[in-house]
């Protein structure tokens, strides 16, 4: 057993390019659910958003209708911040697409559409029509875009080590930069939720007849609360296709939705630093029985007619599904939440 | 109408009202809200059906009828919880559009519901904070800018304070509303309604399950609400209620409006014993 590797790679893991992904795609849940109500089981679709949108303009820039001979503007790809600022009236649309036929009706209507919109919203980039429209790549999804966040790498090329586990120049600055993002959307969430426009919301969540008869627009902010969140999630799927360079429809499943729903839960919904402790401990726990497992089927130290190279993949998720069930039963509120608030759910 | 009927509350029809016809859609001389020709059925069962009924401004108008009448589907109505399927009302002298609940709200029509809806996970100040219209705060872009909304949040905050306290509540303030009793959440709904100021304040079973000692101050504070020049309409089962705090009663009935006047008057309307008792229930069946 290569104790150091393992506990390299682990914190590695906790804090790399997925945990940053999923947290920020959590912040987004958290939004919706923690703080709004909203059962949004749809957020991979808002991160397949911010992934393709930043893959395809950055990468190839899109075909413009009219635009007859030789490539326009558009065709060309686009700087990197340009693609980057083209994410959020991107998430902000899917938002609207989503929130306006059912942010009306009954809150279970919102998570039946959410997880169908996803799932339609992934075929569809598989989809080759597509794929000679708006250069999605089909199935194999897009490589190749992420040359121009390479451009205003400092470190670019450069090899760094965290302890035993080494990682490149691009990962760093990817991790770095995707840390400020976590950093200042956790930030713009709270001063939200302290305002009394986060109050608002608040009383969504306990009961949106009661924030009707007190004079508030329930449906505008539910809007509202969904284009942010949407946004935020979307930042989560950019940050995952630039930090993988690579953007394919199979890594938006619903698998990524209920990802970020489990830290959020892990955390404590309703919290601010829910989404960011809950993420660390699911990556933490995730790396450590990945690597954990595969050093010691290597080694031979489990029984090598149950769990062999092959399938210790899935034996880390079934851990990951013991603790949550034990979480729910012993702690229901998520380790940040507050048990008090959590016990008037059942009245 | 049996004059000689002895009064157990209210003058039998005083203030503003006095000289009325005890009949349904009698005309009131400063009406704050007006329902016409308002209906709404449920398949085959028709709710509400009301033609014509006026609520006076200024007064304890009470709204009573047996189970199934129709009262909280016509709050619902009012309160543009629910759609009529015909007919239209009017609020303060304004034709009301597209009743959204909200815009209402903001009108000056604020009401409250039979189950209470305290906002359990939210504090007892902060279910009051809510209250407040026209908050800067409640904007999203504002919302991020503390500046400008801190101000207007700590004027906001001694209005709830006063109201808690008014209330017998202040103790309370930073408990969960969950926390709170039966007839406590009463009074923190009934204080939330009135941090919007407004003008009609509906209150749909005011005293359900509410302890007697509670019921005598609840009943004092919906006085207060007419003494300070608020119109209140209230749906309410106990007629020692009815009678006690109302100046004017509205008796519905398989959603139409059977009978109105003052309080004194209901107890004698022959309708009125009907729709409660059965058109036959003074009657020996079994006898030859």
């Amino acid at each position: 057993m290569n104790w150091p590797l393992i506990i390299s790679n682990t914190l590695f893991t906790a804090i790399g390019v997925q945990a940053i992904a999923f947290i920020l795609a959590a912040i987004g849940v958290n939004m919706h659910f923690g703080y709004t109500g909203l059962l949004n089981f749809g957020q991979a679709a808002f991160a397949a958003i911010g992934a393709y949108t930043f893959a395809i303009l950055a990468g190839t820039g899109i075909p413009w209708p009219g635009s007859g001979d030789g490539p326009g503007f558009f065709e060309n790809p686009w700087p990197w911040w340009a693609a980057a600022l083209a994410v959020l009236p991107m998430a902000t649309f899917l938002a609207l697409l989503l929130g306006v036929p059912t942010l009306r009706l009954r809150a279970d209507y919102l998570a039946i559409v959410t997880i169908a919109a996803a799932e339609i919203l992934r075929q569809a980039l598989i989809a080759p029509k597509l794929d000679e429209r708006f250069n999605t790549g089909g199935a194999d999804g897009l490589q190749g875009f992420s040359s121009g966040i390479e451009g205003i790498n400092p470190w670019n090329g450069q090899e760094f080590r965290l302890w035993k586990q080494p990682f490149d120049g691009h990962q760093a600055f990817v991790i770095l930069v995707g840390w400020i993002l976590i950093a200042v959307c956790s930030a713009l969430v709270w001063l939200l939720m302290r305002s009394p426009w986060g109050r608002v919301l608040k009383s969504i969540r306990e009961d949106e007849d009661a924030a009707r008869s007190l004079g508030k627009n329930v449906f505008a902010y539910k809007m509202q609360s969904l284009v942010i969140g949407g946004i935020v999630g979307a930042l989560g799927g950019m940050v995952f296709a630039i930090g993988g360079r690579a953007a394919a429809p199979n890594d938006y499943s619903t698998a990524f939705t209920f990802f970020a729903w489990t830290l959020l839960i892990l955390g404590g919904a309703g919290r601010i630093k829910g989404p960011i402790v809950g993420g660390l401990i699911f990556w933490l726990i995730i790396g450590f029985t990945e690597v954990f497992l595969s050093q010691a089927t290597r080694n031979a130290l489990l029984p090598g007619w149950r769990v062999n190279e092959n399938n210790f993949g899935l034996l880390r998720f079934m851990f990951v599904g013991l603790g949550l069930a034990a979480l729910v039963v012993f702690r229901p509120q998520g380790i940040f939440g507050d048990r008090r608030e959590q016990a008037f759910d059942v009245r | 109408m049996s004059a000689d009927v002895p009064s157990a509350g209210a003058t039998p029809a005083g203030g503003p009202l006095a000289g009325l016809a005890y009949e349904p859609g009698v005309k009131k001389p400063d009406p704050i809200l007006i329902a016409d020709g308002l209906r709404r059925s449920f398949g085959g069962l028709v709710a509400v059906d009301v033609d014509h009924v006026e609520f006076q401004r200024g007064c304890i108008t009470a709204l009573i009828g047996p189970n199934g009448a129709g009262k909280t589907t016509f709050f619902n109505l009012i309160t543009g919880f629910d759609r009529p399927d015909a007919g239209g009302w009017e609020f303060d002298g304004k034709p009301v559009g597209k009743a959204n609940p909200y815009r209402l709200a903001r009108a000056g029509m604020v009401r409250t519901f039979q189950l209470t809806k305290s906002l359990t996970r939210l504090s007892v100040l902060e279910n009051m904070k809510l209250g407040a219209l026209d908050q800067r705060g409640e904007s999203v872009f504002a919302g991020l800018i503390r500046p400008m909304w801190s101000q207007q949040e700590k004027e906001i905050e001694q209005k709830a304070d006063a109201l808690l306290e008014r209330f017998k509540l202040g103790h309370m303030r930073s408990e969960f509303a969950g926390n709170l009793s039966g007839g406590q959440r009463k009074l923190l709904e009934m204080a939330r309604a009135l941090m919007a100021d407004p003008k009609l304040i509906m209150l749909d079973e005011p005293m359900a399950g509410v302890n007697p000692a509670l019921t005598q101050s609840l009943l004092g504070h919906v006085k207060d609400l007419r003494a300070e020049g608020r119109s209140v309409i209230f749906v309410e089962h106990d007629m020692d209620v009815v009678h006690d705090i109302s100046d004017w009663v509205v008796v519905m009935a398989e959603g139409r409006v059977l009978a109105e006047g003052p309080p004194a008057s209901i107890g004698a309307n022959q309708d009125v014993i009907d729709a409660y008792l059965g058109t036959h229930h003074d009657l020996d069946l079994g006898a030859p």
